[in-house]
C-alpha cells in the first residue's frame, strides 16, 4: 500500500505540493500528468523520501526497501559497467547473493542489454543508459515503482517492452506511480489517473473505460487551459 | 552500527573501484605532492634556516594540500548522474555515505602520503629511519582528523557553485590546531626528543580525531538533506 496525507511542500515561495491525499492499493498504476512545475517531481520524491514535507505525510508499505525509483537522473556510474552498477545497486539494497547476479543477467536480457552488460556506462547512449536505469530501480524487485518520465530516450520497441514489464509488475500486485507528458503512454498503463496543477490534484479517479482521448481532452479542459 | 559499516564499505570498495580505473584524482594528488616538495626544495635559503627546523612544516603543509585536493573528489564521484540521490532512495543509513567516503579519502589520502614521504625524504635528506614506525603512527593519527573534518565539509560545499575555493576557506581554519599538533611532534621525531615531551600534543590530536568523527557522524545526514 501507498498513502499521501495532506502533503504540503514549498520551495520559498512556490508552492510545489498544497495539500496531495490519495491511497493506492497492490496492483495500481497512477499516472500522473501536469503542467511543468505542477509539482509532479517534488510529489515522487516524497514518496521515495529524499524530501521531507512541511506537512503531511507518506507512506510506502515496506519503507525505503520498497522502493525502485527512476528519476531525471540515471544514478549510474559512469566508469563501472552496467552489470557492476547493478550489482552494487543490488548489495546496497540487500539482495541475497546467491540472487543478485542471476537477477541483474535476468533484468540485462529482458532489457536488450545482455549484449552491453560488461560495457561501462559512460559509453552508453541515451537510450542504452535509460534502459540500465529502469534495470537498476527494478533490481531489488521493488513492491512500489516511482517512475519519473521513464520512457524519456527509449525508442519504440524498448518503450514497448517496458510498458509490458510493468503490466506484469502490476499484475504480480506492484504499485506504480508514472510521471508522464505522455498522456497515451500513462493512460495505457493507468488504474487510476491524476491531473496535478500548481501543487494539487485537480482530478483524481479511476480511469474506468476511458481511452487516451478521452483523458487528454479532460486534461486540456482542466489543466492546460490553466 | 554493523549495517552502518557493511554498507560503508560496499560504497568505499566501489569509490576505490571508480578511482582505480579513471585514476584521475590519484594522478593529480601525486604530482601535486612531488610539485610541491620540488618548489620549496628550490624556494628555500638552507643558509637561513636549517633544514631539519623547516622539514615537519613542510611535510605537513604538503599533506594537507595534497588531501583537500581528494577531499573534493569524493563527492564529485556522486554527483555523476545524480548517484547521491540513489544513495539517498536506498534504505541504508546516511551515516553510512559518511563512513564510506571517510574510509576511500583515509585510504586514498594515505596512498598520497606514502608516495610523498620517500620524496620528502629525498628532497630534504631527513633521516627517518630511527623514527619510522612512529612517524608513521603520527600520519595515521592527524590523517583521520584532517579526513574526518574534510569530508563532513566537502559533502557540504559539493554542491555550491565554487566547490573547490569554498573547501580550504572553511577546512583551513580547523586544521590549525591538529596542524601545529602534528608539526610539533614531527619536530620532536626528527631532534631525536622522546615523545614523552610531545605528550600533550598526541593527545591533542587523538582527542581531535575522536571529536570530530563523532561529530561528523552526527551532523552528516542534514548536509545531505535536500
Amino acid at each position: 500500500m501507498l498513502s499521501a496525507e495532506g502533503l504540503r511542500h514549498s520551495f520559498g515561495s512556490v508552492r510545489a505540493l498544497d495539500g496531495i491525499s490519495f491511497t493506492l492499493s497492490a496492483g495500481r498504476t497512477l499516472a500522473l500528468f501536469g503542467p511543468n512545475g505542477a509539482g509532479k517531481t517534488t510529489l515522487l520524491k516524497v514518496l521515495a523520501g529524499l524530501i521531507q514535507p512541511e506537512a503531511g505525510r507518506a507512506v510506502v508499505e515496506g519503507g525505503r526497501a520498497a522502493v525502485g525509483w527512476i528519476g531525471h537522473q540515471s544514478h549510474l556510474y559512469g566508469h563501472l559497467t552496467v552489470r557492476e552498477n547493478l550489482l552494487f545497486w543490488a548489495t546496497l539494497y540487500d539482495v541475497p547473493r546467491a540472487l543478485r547476479l542471476r537477477r541483474a543477467d535476468e533484468l540485462l536480457r529482458r532489457l536488450g542489454l545482455a549484449d552491453r552488460a560488461d560495457v561501462q556506462v559512460r559509453v552508453l547512449s541515451r537510450g542504452l543508459m535509460q534502459r540500465a536505469t529502469i534495470a537498476r530501480a527494478l533490481i531489488h524487485d521493488p513492491r512500489v515503482l516511482l517512475l519519473d518520465e521513464p520512457f524519456t530516450g527509449l525508442d519504440l520497441s524498448a518503450a514497448a517492452e517496458f510498458r509490458e514489464l510493468l503490466t506484469e509488475l502490476t499484475g504480480a500486485g506492484r504499485i506504480v506511480v508514472l510521471a508522464t507528458h505522455n498522456v497515451d503512454e500513462g493512460v495505457e498503463l493507468a488504474t487510476d489517473v491524476a491531473f496535478q496543477s500548481r501543487g494539487r490534484f485537480v482530478h483524481f479517479e479511476p480511469r474506468g473505460a476511458r481511452g487516451p482521448s478521452d483523458i487528454a481532452d479532460a486534461y486540456r479542459r482542466t489543466v492546460a487551459s490553466g | 552500527m554493523g549495517d552502518v559499516l557493511r554498507h560503508a564499505w560496499v560504497i568505499a570498495r566501489k569509490d576505490l573501484l571508480l578511482e582505480f580505473r579513471s585514476r584521475t584524482a590519484f594522478l593529480s594528488a601525486a604530482v601535486f605532492t612531488a610539485l610541491v616538495l620540488t618548489v620549496f626544495n628550490f624556494g628555500r635559503d638552507p643558509t637561513a634556516v636549517a633544514t631539519i627546523d623547516l622539514a615537519p612544516s613542510i611535510l605537513w603543509i604538503t599533506f594537507i594540500f595534497a588531501a583537500m585536493l581528494a577531499l573534493n573528489r569524493a563527492f564529485q564521484l556522486e554527483l555523476e548522474n545524480q548517484a547521491l540521490e540513489g544513495l539517498l532512495v536506498a534504505p541504508i543509513s546516511r551515516r553510512s555515505i559518511y563512513w564510506a567516503k571517510l574510509i576511500a579519502n583515509l585510504m586514498f589520502v594515505s596512498v598520497v602520503e606514502a608516495i610523498g614521504l620517500p620524496l620528502f625524504v629525498l628532497f630534504f635528506n631527513v633521516p627517518i629511519g630511527n623514527v619510522l614506525v612512529p612517524l608513521v603512527g603520527l600520519i595515521v593519527l592527524a590523517t583521520v582528523g584532517f579526513v574526518a573534518v574534510g569530508t563532513l565539509f566537502s559533502a557540504m560545499v559539493i554542491r555550491t557553485r565554487f566547490a573547490e575555493l569554498m573547501l580550504p576557506v572553511l577546512l583551513l581554519p580547523f586544521l590549525i590546531p591538529p596542524l601545529i599538533g602534528a608539526v610539533q611532534v614531527t619536530a620532536a621525531l626528527f631532534a631525536g626528543r622522546p615523545l614523552s615531551e610531545v605528550e600533550g600534543w598526541l593527545r591533542l590530536l587523538a582527542a581531535f580525531d575522536m571529536c570530530f568523527v563523532t561529530l561528523a557522524t552526527l551532523l552528516f545526514p542534514a548536509t545531505v538533506n535536500e
